[in-house]
């Protein structure tokens, strides 16, 4: 069922034959394929314009973001990021005691694959950690709260190169094909995979939407949709893609949430950081 | 009420800050809240009736006292599609003489009267700000100028409706 | 508690270019919260911008204005350097100011 799936559109060659060798799945030469789908079938987009969403495939909406960008209404969210980030636990710790480089300008190596728990380990995963190894309650993965501490993290790394590793591991690399499987798998009532409409459509609409192409589409995360009013989360958004579809979404950040955000962010590779995004 | 240029409670406000400030307040003879800061906005100022308007002639009649004729020197910067009708830029510019006052009008909003503002001398006739619009809707720029007004207008469709719809 | 206005205010020779964005649910008043009940109306009514005593624009606003709301206008006779106050005044009589420096 998923080779059927690999072999659409201009993917075919490439993936088709590597998919179709059964266990050998060379994530470089799909990502490589990934992204020649998307720049063959969008020539007039620079490569680096695709973490743009749908502002990379439409000018009208384009013109109005450039607009909202001048002093974007995000701000308040990154400021109160950077509060939150700055303030000490209980025990006097903080955020940036748990990360390298003191948690700033990293936001380009997550999700990341942990041997050690064998899961795949995204940066909102990693802050709850960081809170729950200093004696704090864990924030709610849809909330506000993680949506200004992760905009203030994106905002700090902005413009730095996505680098997921993906290790010598089975493990790691069952924990890529199962994200790959999500992603081309249709669900719910509507019967649509995430790439029926950010691959197939990227760059169509939907209704009134235009839909983003799949090629960078992390890099944006987390994202202030006009729509909310507020700033959310990669885990608000899949929950909400999900129900969207009329499928039962996951619990937020369940492992194979994080293992689509694995796969994603992995054929985004080399792609800037965008965050945090302002969209419709 | 009708809209001046030339609001008189500021003239009071200014006299209280030259007189009251640090003076009488550090005597313990006037309270703190007494004192207005001298850069507070006045509330008074609002036009309540004009906001309250549901069509373009009515929101103009309260707030200027008269009608606008269209004028291809008023320039209005509208999306031909919302990307959102939560948050959709609207820029007002105009060329004309002597302008003391712009206006947005969102026709099909349940109040037509988005925004209205003052333009002293030395001010620029241009405002760019973000709007909520309900649905498709005609949106109306006027420009106060030299005691007269004048409109251009642009359509912006909205697919997802700006009020939570 | 931080100030609820950003201010940007650019000097470029005589002109002063101005950018505000101000934190405020500014509520229109239609919508309905998840129980079904109408969220009441709570939306700045008036904004102030004083430079040297003097007021250099007002904005006069009603439920349409969008959260959040962003505004941009240009002015003469100010310097680098020089005071801009803003302030702001809600239906509900909430109101912040701030006083930003022109640069």
């Amino acid at each position: 069922m998923l080779r059927e799936i690999l072999v659409l559109g201009a993917i075919a060659v490439g993936a088709a034959q590597t998919a179709l060798a059964a266990d050998t799945v060379d994530p470089a030469v799909e990502a490589k394929a990934f992204r020649a789908y998307f720049t063959d079938r969008f020539p007039k987009v620079t490569l680096d314009d695709f973490v743009n969403g749908p502002y990379s495939m439409d000018e009208g909406l384009r013109k109005q973001w450039k607009e909202i960008e001048e002093f974007p209404p995000y701000e308040f969210a990154v400021d109160k990021g950077k509060e939150m980030f700055a303030t000490p636990f209980a025990n006097g710790k903080t955020y940036g005691d748990c990360f390298s480089e003191r948690g700033v300008g990293i936001r380009q190596n997550y999700p990341y694959f942990d041997p050690k728990s064998g899961q795949v380990i995204t940066l909102d995963v990693a802050l709850n950690q960081c809170r729950e190894a200093n004696g704090e309650k864990p924030l709610s993965f849809t909330g506000d709260d993680m949506a200004a501490l992760t905009a203030y993290m994106a905002y700090t790394s902005r413009g730095k190169r996505f680098d997921i590793k993906l290790p010598d591991d089975p493990r790691a690399r069952a924990a890529y094909q199962k994200g790959e499987e999500y992603f081309y798998t249709r669900r719910g009532q509507l019967n649509f995979s995430c790439a029926s409409c950010h691959v197939q459509s990227a760059g169509n609409h939907i209704r009134t939407e235009v839909l983003a192409p799949a090629l960078g589409i992390m890099a944006a995360m987390p994202i202030y949709r006009s729509e909310w009013g507020s700033m959310g989360t990669v885990s608000r958004r899949l929950t909400t893609c999900n129900s969207q579809v009329r499928a039962v979404p996951l619990a937020p950040e369940d492992e194979l949430y994080r293992d689509v955000e694995y796969f994603l962010s992995y054929m985004g590779n080399g792609l800037p950081v965008s965050g945090p995004g302002a969209r419709p | 009420m009708i809209l001046s240029p030339d609001a008189p409670a500021c003239a009071r406000r200014t006299v209280l800050k030259g007189v009251l400030a640090g003076g009488l307040a550090g005597l313990g003879l006037v309270e703190a809240s007494m004192l207005l800061p001298a850069y507070a906005a006045d509330a008074a100022q609002w036009p309540q009736d004009a906001f309250k308007q549901k069509s373009e002639a009515d929101a103009l009649k309260a707030l200027y006292g008269k009608t606008a004729e269209v004028s291809d020197k008023v320039n209005l910067d509208a999306p031909e599609i919302a990307e959102n009708g939560a948050v959709v830029p609207i820029t007002v510019t105009s060329g004309l003489p002597k302008v003391t006052g712009i206006a947005v009008l969102v026709l099909e909003n349940p109040f037509t009267l988005a925004a209205a503002y003052k333009i002293p001398e030395g001010t620029q006739a241009t405002v760019a700000n973000r709007l909520k619009m309900a649905k498709t809707t005609k949106v109306v720029a006027v420009v106060e100028s030299d005691g007269k007004l004048y409109s251009a207008s642009k359509e912006v469709k909205v697919t997802v409706g700006g009020c939570g719809g | 508690m931080a100030s609820t206005i950003r201010v940007r205010a650019i000097a470029n020779g005589d002109t002063t270019e101005v950018q505000s964005l101000i934190q405020h649910p500014m509520d229109s008043g239609f919508i309905k919260d998840s129980k079904g009940e109408l969220i009441p109306a709570h939306h700045i009514e008036v904004v102030q911008f004083e430079h040297g005593g003097k007021t250099v624009f007002t904005a006069l606003w009603g439920p349409a204005v969008a959260k959040d709301p962003y505004l941009k206008f240009s002015f003469k006779g100010a310097s680098k350097g020089d005071e801009l106050k803003v302030s702001w005044v809600d239906n509900k009589g909430q109101s912040d100011s701030l006083v930003a420096k022109v640069q």
